[in-house]
């Protein structure tokens, strides 16, 4: 469901968490893309960070330089305000993958799961657009949804410690990249070259939340090519 | 501005590392703020030495880094004691120094508190990644290549020379916190505080938690009452974005303060620490006890206001 008008929580006295809907679907994470980008055409007083999610956004403030009824106020009124030339088309991004073998360590276990062959799942994962609902957890990290209701997959009972650096991975209806390594409980189905998150580049991720991404299937021979190719 | 040698580490210590007040504007991307856990010492610390408060310093944890100093500086140390020696003699917290060439400083044990903060007059020279020089450890950038310090590694400064004029300057006693190891933290209540029955939240205020020893940068553990999440809400919630200071009550009703090292979270958060409080959590360790108390918005920004103006003070003394 749709939260019209939105709904507000303090988190402290610096923050403060914008809620569009109550449900992860497109239409309410798009209110939170629209939002997000109406902030940032037009700054509001005192307002230091944005986080967008799933389907809120976060808003830490400077409590010496606004205050909390003030700025629910000016989020309302950005709300409110109608103006669909800020929205931009989203990119999309279409990411190679490695699937199976040493690259994608859980291909095999999740194709038994769902008692389909490995190149069913490939086809699966592959077969479907997704979009970028929000980039947490580590920087760069998209959290991409929606997964085939065939590939839902609960997480592993243990995570594994170390997922390397590009590992693409499944759990419940989502899919990720790892852009670090990084502890993870998700299903390695296999691996990227592209290099998903880079302090020094701008912008350093080349993804943003709203964009759509594809995967396709390439050989362990093109590792070489995809690596030279800029993201 | 000449940039010089300044600092030699010998030591570094379980956890030295380069970082100022942190990254942000960067969380779409997923980039946590990390920065100094206790903000107030190495704001405190850059303002006796004459820098801007928010220029970088070197956050020390609990113990064993020994630096040299590879030219004549002003220095200031603030935050945790943990016993600092210069050459063999105690040094001074909470006042700029001159220090000589060829100086030693070493930090022996925690006698109260976690952390020290370095701060020294010119600077740490570092290019700023994202707009800060704050070390992101899992992440591997800014600071000092993106890493905790090591042995040999050498710092610079800018024109150390220029801010001799401040040495002698010193923080009032009474603006120092006390690091007790029996901490009381007061917070907000929310965001998620309605998911939780009234018994949980009368334990949460009601009884001592104790500091795990799997806490780091990203998050204080606790350990203490489980509190219950109401019945027929699963463990988890939509991710969404989180501040530093957030108590998050995972799947098996332990909180965790999260910290600086990251920006998103899947777990009902039952209440927030305020502002005015947050850099004490930066002081807390392994086996410290801590107990919450709930106040007033208009409280917790009059806290603040109390600190930010006994920071102030730090320039005109």
């Amino acid at each position: 469901m749709l939260y019209e008008p939105p709904v507000f929580h303090i988190m402290g006295d610096r923050a403060l968490l914008v809620e569009l809907g109550d449900q992860i679907t497109p239409s309410i994470n798009e209110k939170v893309r629209e939002l997000l980008l109406k902030m940032d055409r037009r700054p509001l007083e005192g307002v230091v960070e944005l986080v967008p999610s799933y389907r809120s956004l976060m808003v830490i403030y400077d409590s010496l330089r606004t205050g909390l009824d003030r700025l629910r106020e000016e989020i309302l009124d950005l709300h409110q305000a109608t103006d669909p030339s800020l929205v931009p088309e989203p990119k999309t991004l279409s990411v190679p993958v490695i699937y199976g073998g040493e690259f994608g360590p859980d291909l095999e276990w999740v194709a038994e799961f769902h008692k389909i062959s490995p190149e069913e799942v490939i086809r699966l994962h592959t077969g479907t657009t997704y979009r970028v609902y929000m980039i947490g957890f580590t920087p760069g990290y998209p959290y991409l949804g929606e997964l085939p209701e065939a590939l839902a997959t609960p997480r592993r009972e243990t995570p594994r410690t170390a997922v390397p650096q590009g590992s693409v991975a499944i759990a419940q209806r989502q899919t990720g990249i790892y852009p670090v390594q990084s502890p993870g409980g998700w299903h390695i189905l296999g691996w990227t070259p592209i290099k998903l998150f880079d302090a020094n580049q701008w912008p350093p991720t080349p993804l943003e939340m709203g964009d759509l991404v594809k995967f396709f299937p390439i050989k362990r021979e093109e590792i070489d090519y995809w690596r030279s190719l800029k993201a | 501005m000449e940039i010089i040698e300044s600092l030699e580490i010998l030591v570094p210590g379980p956890l030295t590392t380069v970082q100022d007040l942190g990254r942000y504007g960067f969380g779409r991307y997923g980039v946590p703020p990390s920065g100094a856990l206790d903000s107030f010492s190495l704001r405190v610390a850059n303002l006796l030495v004459g820098n801007p408060e928010t220029e970088a310093g070197i956050e020390i944890t609990l113990m064993g880094l020994k630096v040299r100093f590879l030219t004549d500086l002003v220095v200031a140390l603030c935050g945790g004691d943990l016993q600092p020696h210069l050459n063999d003699k105690p040094f001074d917290m909470w006042r700029s120094q001159i220090v000589r060439k060829g100086d030693t400083l070493s930090l022996k044990a925690p006698r109260t508190g976690c952390r020290a903060y370095l701060a020294v007059g010119g600077g740490i020279n570092l290019a700023p990644v994202l707009a800060s020089k704050s070390t992101n450890l899992a992440s591997m950038f800014g600071g000092h290549e993106g890493r905790a310090l090591r042995k040999g590694d050498l710092l610079f400064s800018a024109a150390p020379e220029q801010h001799f004029q401040s040495a002698g300057k010193i923080f009032t006693p009474h603006g120092r916190p006390s690091y007790t190891g029996n901490w009381i933290l007061r917070v907000l209540f929310g965001p998620q505080d309605q998911d939780f029955p009234e018994e949980s939240k009368r334990l949460f205020l009601d009884s001592p938690f104790t500091v795990s020893t799997q806490s780091d940068r990203t998050g204080i553990r606790l350990s203490g009452p489980a509190l219950q999440r109401k019945k027929d809400l699963v463990d988890s919630i939509i991710s969404e974005g989180i501040v530093p200071g957030a108590i998050q009550v995972p799947g098996d009703a332990l909180p965790i303060i999260l910290l600086v090292e990251t920006i998103t979270g899947g777990y009902r958060k039952i209440a927030t620490v305020i502002s005015a409080d947050l850099p004490l959590l930066g002081q807390t360790k392994p086996g410290d006890q801590l107990r919450f108390h709930a106040v007033s918005m208009e409280e917790a920004l009059s806290a603040l206001s109390r600190q930010e103006q006994m920071i102030s003070n730090v320039q005109k003394c």
